[in-house]
């Protein structure tokens, strides 16, 4: 029966034009086809419909403030003073903090995180994978509430006691910031250290050089643009981290003079006084405004790590 | 069909005392686990000269030279007696650093670092505390002449190693091994990555290095064992079958797998 349908078919087609109009025909084939495209061109545009909003909207809300409620830019950068219901909107206090618990979770978490790193990659491999990774992973899980929650049940009285205060402040916010990002460090670390090609090391460990000269020597050097990435993504999770902060550093928008004194960050401040404010008025504005340094610092990051990459691959030659 | 060869009949030379040898085996075994790889290997290898290690893939041959420096450590389980200097360098006591400076390795893909050149010349000497710029310099350049790789590379010396081509790099990486001022040269198949042209630089390069190391070198290749080797050794499944002067070997071999082996049979 096949057979018979085909030959009938191929004696109908028999002019140029015949030929041309069955190999121009849509068939099933080519229908799948364009179904097919045509979900995946649906799924992008919707995911570029909701990015582009949102970039939209925080950015109007954002620059609200200096539009509508004529704050100049520099006042609001530089000013100290954040009272919105009086109209005194200087974010620095929250830049200076969200900057300052990034920086030091970063500092005392990478050296922790490299270390691991190592320890799962070059020192005990098999361990590493059998009871490091599943307790980084179990870290990385557990929600910023539950993080921020011991952090006020045990970080905040610890640094009470120990150095006197309310034991609010910048250096419990970094405990707790340096717990969050270690698993994203070392994770990603570990990740970039496995990528590093088994030769080298075995060249290395051919010349004679030690383990630790070759780790840190060859394997350490190669994985950097890596590394460097992985602290990145650390840093960037620690400025966005909220809720975790929220609990522990003591919402005080005021400059932080110390770092064991109430401060606030920009996420914090957020979400401390976003259910406060009406829509459309300048204190509501305001908090639009620190979403939007928000924004453009992530950007920032992100922009920070495709550089990092690709001088990455040109340092290596190719 | 590959044929059943007697284990018992192997035709293994070995030295008198008069030859000084640079390392010798001793009832050399190699163990990945249950897999018995690599059996009874007694071989002498004469200072200032080239030994090849010939012999189909399996055979046993890449296993037992890298076990020579000790690299097999952690890898596989080596038994055994490996004399060089009259010590057995097989001992777990033994410093593996020490023995890989005296015994250094060159492997069968050109893996240089991702550093410049100089530094690639540089890192192991460095490593090992070796300081003095005057002298750093003078070893990258004696160490890339002696590699036969100087005149291509003297004006970029800070340029990337993975920009040169296949056969620089293996000379690279020669020349990097060859800083350290080893006894001994390693070379595990070191030009099967590499094309006909860069084959006889490399080649060119070891016969004139001989006359400073002595050099142990794997190869899948019939011709290169002759161009380049004194001494050859035929491995087979594990064992090795032949060792006879290269010249003896390849016009009279002594065992019918040898024999079956140079001539083409299998392999």
């Amino acid at each position: 029966m096949e057979q018979t349908n085909f030959q009938l078919k191929k004696q109908d087609a028999q002019s140029h034009d015949e030929w041309d109009a069955r190999l121009h025909r849509a068939t099933r084939a080519t229908r799948e086809d364009w179904m097919g495209r045509g979900i995946s061109y649906l799924c992008i545009g919707v995911i570029i419909l909701v990015v582009a909003s949102m970039l939209w909207f925080i950015t109007s809300k954002g620059i609200a403030t200096f539009t509508q409620n004529h704050v100049s830019l520099w006042k609001f950068l530089s000013g100290t003073n954040w009272a919105p219901d009086q109209g005194q909107i200087g974010a620095l206090p929250m830049i200076v903090g969200s900057f300052a618990v990034t920086f030091a979770a970063a500092i005392v978490a990478t050296p922790f995180a490299v270390g691991t790193a190592i320890f799962m990659t070059e020192i005990s491999p098999n361990k590493g994978r059998k009871l490091l990774q599943p307790v980084i992973e179990l870290l990385v899980g557990i929600p910023s509430v539950v993080y921020g929650f011991i952090g006020l049940a045990v970080v905040v009285p610890f640094m009470r006691h120990l150095v006197g205060g309310s034991g609010f402040g910048i250096i419990s916010a970094t405990f707790v910031l340096f717990v969050m990002v270690l698993p994203t460090i070392t994770t990603m670390t570990v990740d970039s250290l496995r990528a590093v090609p088994r030769h080298y090391k075995e060249a290395s460990l051919a010349l004679g050089a030690t383990r630790w000269q070759t780790v840190s020597r060859v394997i350490l050097r190669s994985a950097t643009p890596g590394i460097l990435t992985a602290v990145i993504f650390g840093m960037a999770r620690a400025f966005g981290e909220a809720l975790a902060v929220q609990m522990v550093i003591g919402n005080a928008a005021i400059m932080p003079k110390n770092l064991i004194s109430p401060a606030s960050t920009l996420t914090s401040q957020l979400t401390t006084g976003i259910g406060d404010t009406i829509d459309g008025t300048l204190p509501n504005n305001a908090l639009w405004s620190l979403a939007l340094i928000l924004l453009l610092m992530s950007l920032f990051f992100n922009a920070l790590v495709r550089f990092i990459a690709k001088r990455g691959q040109l340092k290596n030659g190719r | 069909m590959l044929k059943q060869y007697s284990f018992e009949k192997t035709a293994v030379q070995t030295f008198p005392d008069n030859v000084s040898l640079a390392m010798r085996t001793e009832n050399l075994q190699v163990f990945y686990g249950a897999n018995h790889a690599m059996h009874d290997a007694d071989l002498g290898f004469p200072k200032n000269q080239i030994t090849a290690l010939i012999g189909a893939s399996g055979s046993g041959k890449s296993t037992y030279l890298r076990s020579l420096n000790r690299m097999n450590d952690n890898i596989a389980t080596v038994t055994g007696k490996i004399w060089y200097h009259g010590v057995d360098i097989n001992e777990p006591n033994v410093n593996i650093y020490e023995i890989r400076r005296h015994i250094g390795m060159v492997f069968q893909r050109p893996n240089p670092f991702a550093k410049s050149i100089r530094e690639n010349i540089v890192y192991a000497l460095k490593a090992n505390g070796f300081k003095g710029k005057a002298e750093l310099e003078e070893r990258v350049e004696t160490s890339l002449k002696g590699a036969a790789l100087w005149d291509e590379v003297k004006d970029s010396l800070d340029k990337s190693a993975l920009a040169l081509s296949g056969g620089q790099q293996q000379r690279l990486c020669i020349a990097r091994s060859i800083a350290m001022e080893p006894d001994v040269l390693l070379l595990d198949e070191p030009c099967s990555a590499l094309d006909p042209i860069s084959t006889v630089k490399v080649e060119e390069t070891l016969l004139e290095l001989q006359k400073k190391y002595s050099i142990i070198i794997v190869t899948h290749n019939m011709q290169q064992a002759a161009r380049v080797s004194s001494q050859c050794a035929f491995f087979h499944l594990g064992h090795v079958m032949e060792y006879t002067p290269t010249a003896t070997m390849f016009s009279n071999p002594q065992i019918p797998a040898t024999q079956d082996y140079i001539s083409g049979s299998f392999g």
